[in-house]
């Protein structure tokens, strides 16, 4: 259909919040681009969510303020939504379709990328494996993530998770290669102090010239929001498979796109499923999700760093629950920790990632790693239900054992967990620290670990 | 009839496509849509229009496009060369997409899901002149080192052989038998057949499942034990290892042929299941697993129409091989992704929803579908089954939403996951409270013949089992007043369900000894742990403090017996007992 020009109509049936029902039309298809032009000669973009023989419902991208049911134009584009790419559009700040907000001119294309994406061929995948080393402990150690990995940061209203996430961006490395990197950061109806933040935070690292942004604002239309992490991952999926980077994709927050989705569903007056979100949130939210990876023949990868927050801290609020059946595992942050005074305040016991095992070990950290990980967990779980004990009995009456898991707790989330947000602790310092605080607890109750292990990494003293 | 339209687009909204002017089409049959034909099925006939799911991806699809019909539903080819393969929910094999459109899976693209060019080498085992039935075993190919393909007469199908071709290389679309039916019609056969996926392979009937389905895992054979033609299920919150849990059946279960299904789940495991799989060798014949294996990836990025369809194009393969005499394990990674498809689907079709938002037939297709396991006598005479354990995926981890609810009512095995114990990275996270089994009982007698008296699989799987339960009751109380304050006879079961836990039921996948243990080292690890408990009965009875027999040295041999004894050492659990004996007798003469 490459011969046919778009179509233009003047007059709409209908305007629902975000939608706009048009009739008389023909030869419009799925999933299209529109152009809108407003009464006041303001353009607008959308794209077509459902068509018949005769209708067509668009969702549009920005207010739909403005727009009259007699003088609306409409034009079909008869072409999905796309957005130019370009490695130029590295150290730039786009709004969600790629137009430059930063005052600059547009950087020229090298390709116009429909921004939907297409599944990846799983026979073509390369299973993930190398060690990105954050620096910060409570994620090396315990939650390890990998390169081409997609690994939530699970948090709540309140929680510093910006701070961790530029301490992710500063301090992230593959040990021992220096290889082209980028950061691509779809910011999801972030408030202007935290775009600001993150702004200052690139530059003082100086990777501000790897990182390309695409921008809409919490006070900007909540629709554009649904566009945004898309071109973020269109321009991604160029850079990592064309060009050959390692492109780490930040978005966030991931919640506000979903009540975006929401939004547009309730308009359309859809089935509802849970907490009035659509069915079709789980795939949707797997079709970003799943462009993360790294491909056969690609020397490029995506890894993905979305970050959410829980409504109420609840972690099986639909958001978070479905996100966490897609992601490989997640990061999750705690009120309780960040009360304490603990920073970064991760919470490991419901911390997970699934690539972890294939990333770490001999040759990739070290050959204890697993075993010590999974010794870590399992006492400090056990400290977390000998609290619960202390606080009905008493720490008094606890057993000795129990008295010596205490120990153990309140030094691993002081001296483990807790760390500067400028400090970079490489694999080793935070396996030996581990180590170190295994010593707090009888050999006798080390069982994950192995003997050799034990005569070979545990202090002696 | 690909060349004519049966009727044109009037509507369009993702996945679900309405016709207009349709004409001589039928329920579920297969159409092409639109110039790029894309693959469908029609779903709803009303007058002249009618409703179709679509597997792809429909932008840029315009009311008005022409639809056409290929006449059949939607149908699985079966033949040799399914074995090793990894295929997408409409049985699309993914390598030939791979070579057609690259990294992304390109639209409207089409491969056959058997190879044209093979040519198999097929040995015949008919005579002409030959009564043969359905079922009946007209010839075989080596399909792999592990699995011989026996090539069927179809189930409608029956006659005398008129004609077979001799033992040679054929493509499995060339004739390789002719049968005259008893109405004088001539039927021409080759090793590629067809099946519609939604409709369930005839059997001769249904025989009583007895025989476990040994996983090697100790918490599923030694508490909740499968069998062979059982139906099982893994409900389970994020995060508490449920895939993991699914890899580790499919790669030690004693089924002859695995068929994994990844419904709507991630791209990187199905990977991880392609790259690991053709090195890990199988315990049960000394091949790669791969060669028993078949995979079908629909995963949550591809389209969802075609997710809805993978779970019927896998039992069907899994039937056919039933077909051959063979037991089949099939793996289903996850079916709330199947039921959340249905969800979607349903609600496009703007259907009434019932419990949250699910279809009013939610429970029915989750019947249909687990009702498909089974172990049977074939048409062929020969005895087969098909296996199923599908994992569940409850939102919010909460195992009162209805797939978790109505799949429990048509499975005989509920392993339930425990976030908890996930979270201390105890694995298999498998709660052994909340857990059940129905086929305890069924497989007892198999039991017996391995472990005989002295090993009594019941009897120690009873005592294992009330150890546990008192503890999960004891622990109430511990939470209340600490476990000093117990007296030892108590802490003595504290004790026992902790080592039971931690030396037995805790299985590490990563530990190239303690992965896979077979049945008679469960029986010897079980054997240990109770005599260490008895015995240590023995000490308590005798007022000797209890922390004395906690710090025999012996006892840290059992903590660590899963990974030190190796399958073929059996005889060191002698000397682990011995060393009991030893060291509990030396207390008590204290």
């Amino acid at each position: 259909m490459a011969t046919e020009i778009g179509k233009e109509y003047v007059g709409v049936q209908r305007i629902v919040g975000p939608l706009v029902m048009i009739e008389g039309i023909d030869g419009v298809g799925y999933d299209e681009m529109v152009e809108i032009v407003s009464d006041d000669g303001k353009l607008k973009h959308g794209r077509v969510l459902e068509v018949g023989t005769k209708a067509a419902v668009v969702q549009v991208f920005e207010h739909t303020t403005g727009l009259s049911i007699g003088a609306t134009k409409m034009k079909f584009l008869a072409r999905p939504v796309r957005i130019p790419v370009s490695e130029e559009m590295l150290g730039r700040t786009f709004n969600a379709l790629a137009e430059p907000i930063d005052g600059g001119p547009p950087p020229i294309p090298k390709d116009l990328r429909p921004v939907s994406g297409a599944a990846i061929n799983p026979t073509l995948r390369h299973h993930p494996s190398d060690f990105i080393q954050t620096g910060i402990s409570a994620i090396d150690a315990m939650s390890t993530l990998v390169r081409g990995q997609k690994l939530p940061v699970f948090s709540a209203s309140g929680l510093e998770h910006d701070r961790v996430i530029a301490q992710i961006i500063r301090q992230a490395k593959i040990i021992g290669k220096q290889e082209p990197f980028a950061v691509v950061f779809g910011a999801m109806g972030l408030k202007h102090d935290i775009a600001d933040f993150y702004r200052k935070s690139f530059e003082e690292s100086g990777a501000g010239n790897n990182v390309a942004t695409f921008l809409t604002l919490a006070d900007d239309p909540s629709i554009e929001r649904i566009i945004t992490p898309r071109s973020a991952l269109t321009l991604a999926e160029y850079l990592a498979f064309d060009v050959g980077m390692h492109v780490l994709v930040v978005l966030t927050d991931m919640t506000n796109y979903c009540e975006a989705l929401r939004e547009v569903a309730t308009a359309k007056g859809e089935v509802p499923s849970r907490k009035g979100y659509p069915a079709y949130l789980y795939s949707d939210l797997a079709a970003l999700y799943e462009r993360a990876g790294q491909v056969e023949g690609r020397t490029g990868s995506i890894t993905q760093l979305p970050l959410l927050t829980m409504p109420n801290e609840d972690i099986t609020h639909p958001i978070p629950d479905l996100t966490g059946y897609i992601t490989e595992g997640q990061i999750v942050l705690s009120k309780a920790l960040q009360g304490a005074g603990i920073y970064p305040p991760i919470n490991v016991l419901p911390s997970l990632s699934r690539l972890m095992n294939d990333g770490i070990g001999e040759g990739r950290t070290r050959e204890d790693h697993r075993n010590v990980s999974s010794q870590l967990y399992a006492a400090y779980a056990r400290v977390k239900r000998v609290e619960v004990l202390a606080a009905v009995i008493g720490e008094e009456e606890l057993s000795e054992i129990d008295k010596q898991y205490l120990t153990f707790g309140q030094h691993f989330e002081k001296e483990f967990i807790q760390q500067a947000p400028d400090e970079d602790r490489s694999i080793e310092e935070t396996l030996n620290l581990g180590w170190k605080l295994l010593k707090y607890l009888p050999v006798s109750e080390l069982t994950r670990v192995k003997e050799e292990q034990i005569a070979k990494y545990l202090p002696k003293d | 009839m690909h060349d004519e339209p049966v009727g044109k687009v009037s509507w369009v909204s993702g996945p679900v496509v309405r016709t207009m002017e349709t004409r001589g089409v039928h329920m579920l049959d297969m159409v092409e849509v639109g110039d790029e034909r894309l693959i469908g099925e029609i779903i709803g006939l009303n007058g002249d229009q009618a409703t179709l799911q679509v597997y792809e991806d429909t932008t840029g699809l315009k009311p008005g496009s022409p639809v056409y019909s290929t006449g059949y539903p939607l149908a699985a080819e079966l033949g040799p060369g399914l074995v090793t393969s990894i295929y997408d929910g409409i049985l699309r094999p993914l390598k030939a997409l791979a070579d057609a459109t690259g990294i992304f899976i390109g639209r409207g693209v089409r491969a056959p899901s058997l190879s044209r060019e093979i040519l198999w080498d097929f040995t015949p085992v008919v005579r002409n002149g030959q009564e043969v039935t359905p079922g009946m075993i007209i010839g075989t190919v080596p399909e792999t080192e592990r699995i011989e393909h026996r090539v069927m007469v179809p189930p409608n199908v029956s006659g005398i052989v008129t004609s077979v071709a001799s033992a040679g290389k054929y493509k499995v679309d060339q004739e390789i038998c002719r049968v005259r039916t008893p109405q004088g019609d001539e039927v021409p056969l080759m090793m590629l057949q067809r099946w519609p996926v939604r409709q369930k392979r005839p059997v001769t009937r249904r025989l009583p499942a007895d025989t476990p389905l040994v996983t090697g895992q100790r918490v599923v054979d030694c508490v909740f034990p499968m069998v062979k033609g059982g139906a099982a299920a893994i409900p389970g919150g994020f995060g508490t290892g449920k895939t993991i849990t699914q890899h580790q059946l499919a790669k030690w279960s004693d089924a002859d042929l695995i068929v994994y299904i990844g419904c709507g789940e991630r791209g990187n495991e199905m990977t991880e299941v392609l790259v690991e799989f053709p090195k890990l060798i199988d315990p049960h014949s000394n091949r790669p697993l791969m060669e028993r294996t078949i995979l079908i990836a629909n995963t949550s990025d591809m389209p969802v129409a075609a997710r809805e369809a993978s779970i019927y194009t896998g039992i069907t393969l899994a039937e056919y091989y039933r077909d051959m005499g063979y037991h089949v394990a099939l793996m289903a990674d996850s079916t709330s992704r199947w039921a959340e498809a249905l969800r979607e689907l349903s609600g496009r079709l703007e259907e009434m929803p019932a419990e949250e938002g699910f279809p009013a037939y939610l429970a029915t297709r989750l019947a249909e579908f687990y009702e498909r396991a089974g172990m049977v006598e074939t048409l062929g005479g020969s005895t087969g089954s098909v296996s199923v354990i599908g994992a569940v995926s409850p939102a919010g981890g909460d195992f009162s939403e209805p797939v978790t609810q109505h799949t429990s009512r048509f499975i005989g095995c509920f392993w339930a996951l425990d976030k908890e114990l996930a979270s201390a990275r105890y694995y298999p996270s498998i709660n052994y409270i909340n857990s059940h089994s129905a086929y305890t009982e069924f497989v007892a007698d198999w039991w017996k013949k391995i472990g005989g008296e002295k090993y009594n699989w019941e009897a120690m799987r009873e005592e294992t089992v009330d150890v546990l339960r008192r503890d999960d009751k004891l622990q109430q109380i511990v939470k209340l007043v600490g476990e000093e304050e117990l007296p030892d006879e108590q802490k003595l079961i504290l004790d026992t369900a902790r080592i039971l836990q931690n030396a037995f039921l805790q299985q590490s996948a990563f530990d190239e000894v303690d992965t896979y243990s077979v049945p008679e080292k469960q029986l010897r690890m079980l054997s240990v742990i109770l005599h260490y408990y008895h015995r240590g009965s023995d000490v308590v009875k005798r007022s000797i403090p209890i922390y004395k027999y906690q710090q025999l040295p012996v006892r840290n041999e059992i903590m660590r017996m899963k990974s030190r004894i190796p399958n073929d050492k059996l005889e060191e659990f002698d000397t682990l007992e011995r060393a009991i004996d030893e060291q509990i007798d030396a207390l008590i003469a204290e």
